[in-house]
């Protein structure tokens, strides 16, 4: 077992590389990646100190144990798993991909399904002209050190026009807090082709003191005509950070569909945008969050036009509890050229609480004439109208404010068009709103 | 016995200017009775008080619903008493479906473990809104939300339809509608008629008095009520206006003092 590091740097990513048996171009490529991690300074998200977070952690590489099959997997993780796993399915346990499961049909259609650092061995140069192109490495610190540090993983290939019914799920779980969780999704669908993606990130550290840090990433290229669903829900304890930045590339009439439950128990930076690079490319965000506790929480959603008659609409809507801190950011840019464009977006926050805080901070930066955006942001308490109105029917006050609760996230959980992933928010949902 | 419904020398004020002056009214069961008067008299602030509107604090007096004084209940205990108000200005809320809203208000009332079923329920509903010749998909519309004026005020009736309480006040609940929407209305209120029910009904008009009969009604001015008679009086009110009243009762200003 190896222990934690302590400092990090160019050697160290040599070294941590060379000791997983990694390709000479990846070594090389976390050197590099190491080297800017010693330089670079951190990202400074909008009103969110996260240079008090402690982010100096790098953690050891602990592989969870590889098992053959799902009912090998330690009980903490098999009780994840979604009831009719019987589609495509990966799981990582700590820093490392330990079972993937993908049907013979699909094999046979040409999708590849492995964890990213097989990915490494088997499909040099697909990764070569993705990995980390959308999230670059000398974005900040926190980039670099995930370059340098990705372990276990996700490779999604889906070939042109090949259409995948079933969500491919990925399980993403740590149990311990000492361990390197670094986790880098990477999908790749062809042209033409349609997919839904679903991952969840999760915890068993309990309460400790040691900080489990989440450094994920994702980047999904849609080629042109392609149609990906992506769903993340991250739902770990509050002793872990989650960093989470989402990328997607599309081409022409390429469509992503992010939703997304931010419903981490301790401090999360996410960042999910969408580069609208082809004509016609399309984008819809959906984002809830809720925070508890003294959670500090930083959402941004980004679409970036650069397609003519691209669109994108984004919604986040967060609830925030009990001392929680929400800031919101929506930025939507549209590039000189991206004539027709159409880009909107809405934040709302919730507070139920004296001590909670929220701020929405919707941002249009458009260089074309010829376009449409808009924005609507607002951040409340539950309003007391409301409250009234429903315990004037005789429903109890708790009832009430919980109705409208649940009822100010409904526009964007009824919309998921995954019942699974619906079903689990909800549970999450009831969890922390009690 | 006691009454179905008493208010005692009722006082009110709103940011602590008072606009309910003393309201005395009596009411026994099956009984309709109107409260006409002008603008800014208090007859808004009469029904929104009763209900236990936060922004209204009364200050004196009792208002008791089958001998038990609802002043001393919460909100939500008022409504499940069986007191019922049609407001004026009905909330818009996000998110929470009609059905899903009156299925709680009615397991409210119901309690723990003896829940109506949903199918049960269903039908219910539907068949209250067909009464009310509402489109059936407000079921699953969010509350009142996006709905005209007339649909909240029909959506009104049908929660009173489904909770089917003992005292109704319907808070110019003809406001906004048009002479369809009113007679459906009204065939809503007086197919619940009941001896053990009894109606308040808020107006500016006469109008909605020519389909709700009612057995008493009161002129309200200056916070409380200055006259009372049968039917007739409505009649005379609607034909001469208020005036007349104000002549006779020496009355300047029949407000309560709101600016104009």
């Amino acid at each position: 077992m190896s222990t934690p590091t302590t400092s990090f740097g160019r050697e160290a990513a040599a070294k941590l590389a060379r000791s997983k048996n990694e390709p000479a171009w990846l070594v090389e490529w976390r050197e590099e990646a190491g080297q800017l991690a010693s330089t670079l300074p951190l990202p400074k998200p909008e009103k969110t100190p996260i240079h008090r977070w402690t982010l100096d952690v790098y953690g050891a590489n602990r592989p969870g144990q590889a098992v053959a099959s799902t009912a090998q997997l330690p009980e903490a993780i098999a009780s994840l798993l979604p009831a009719e796993a019987k589609g495509a399915l990966i799981v990582q346990h700590n820093s490392a991909v330990v079972y993937t499961q993908l049907s013979d049909e699909l094999k046979a259609k040409g999708v590849v399904l492995t964890s990213l650092e097989e990915a490494a061995r088997t499909h040099e140069d697909l990764l070569r002209q993705h990995l980390m192109t959308a999230y670059k490495r000398d974005e900040h610190k926190l980039a670099a050190l995930h370059a340098a540090l990705w372990n276990g993983g996700v490779f999604l290939y889906v070939p042109r026009g090949v259409e995948i019914e079933e969500p491919i799920q990925a399980l993403l779980f740590a149990d311990d807090a000492e361990a390197t969780f670094v986790p880098h999704i990477l999908v790749i669908a062809d042209a033409n082709s349609r997919v839904s993606f679903v991952e969840n990130v999760t915890s068993a550290i309990g309460d400790t003191e040691t900080t489990l840090l989440h450094n994920g990433a994702v980047e999904v290229f849609a080629k042109a005509g392609a149609h990906v669903r992506y769903a993340a829900v991250h739902h770990m304890e509050k002793a872990a950070i989650d960093v989470s930045y989402r990328r997607a590339v599309l081409d022409n009439d390429a469509r992503i569909e992010w939703i997304v439950g931010d419903l981490h128990e301790g401090n999360t930076l996410t960042d999910t945008k969408s580069i609208l690079k082809g004509n016609g490319s399309n984008s819809d965000a959906k984002i809830i969050a809720v925070g508890t506790g003294s959670q500090r929480v930083s959402l941004t959603t980004q679409a970036v036009h650069f397609g003519r008659a691209s669109e994108s609409d984004m919604i986040t809507r967060a609830v925030m509890t009990e001392e929680a801190t929400a800031i919101i950011n929506g930025i939507t840019k549209i590039e000189h050229g991206a004539t027709k464009a159409n880009g909107q977006q809405t934040e709302k926050v919730l507070m139920l609480s004296p001590k909670a805080r929220g701020d929405a901070n919707p941002i249009l930066l458009i260089d074309e004439d010829d376009v449409k955006a808009g924005h609507a942001a607002s951040v409340g308490q539950v309003n007391a109208e409301q409250v009234h109105y429903l315990m004037s029917r005789g429903i109890p006050k708790t009832e009430a404010e919980r109705l409208i609760i649940y009822g100010f996230l409904d526009p964007v959980v009824s919309e998921i068009p995954l019942e699974g992933i619906r079903e689990q928010l909800q549970r999450i949902l009831e969890r922390k709103l009690g | 016995m006691s009454s179905l419904f008493e208010i005692r020398g009722l006082k009110s004020e709103i940011e602590g200017k008072e606009i309910l002056k003393g309201f005395n009214l009596t009411m026994q069961g099956g009984e309709v009775h109107a409260i006409m008067g002008p603008n800014g008299t208090g007859k808004s602030t009469l029904a929104s008080s009763i209900m236990g509107h936060p922004k209204y604090e009364v200050t004196e007096g009792e208002v008791f619903l089958n001998g038990e004084d609802v002043l001393e209940m919460e909100v939500d205990e008022r409504a499940r008493a069986g007191l019922f108000l049609a407001m004026q200005y009905p909330s818009e809320i996000t998110g929470v479906t009609n059905a899903d809203f009156l299925r709680s208000a009615i397991n409210a009332r119901r309690g723990e473990g003896n829940e109506i079923s949903l199918i049960k329920f269903v039908r219910q509903m539907e068949a209250k809104m067909k009464e009310l010749e509402m489109n059936p998909e407000f079921m699953h519309r969010y509350l009142n939300e996006g709905f005209s004026g007339g649909e909240k005020k029909r959506n009104e009736i049908l929660q009173m339809l489904l909770l089917e309480p003992k005292l109704v006040i319907l808070d110019e609940i003809d406001s906004g509608l048009d002479i369809d929407a009113l007679k459906i209305v009204a065939a809503g209120v007086n197919a619940m008629r009941a001896e053990d029910r009894g109606f308040l009904i808020i107006t500016h008009y006469q109008r909605l008095l020519n389909y709700i009969k009612p057995d008493y009604v009161h002129v309200m001015m200056q916070g409380r009520i200055v006259k009372s008679g049968g039917p007739e009086l409505a009649e005379r009110l609607e034909a001469e206006g208020y005036d007349w009243v104000k002549e006779e009762l020496g009355i300047v200003d029949e407000t309560v003092g709101q600016e104009a």
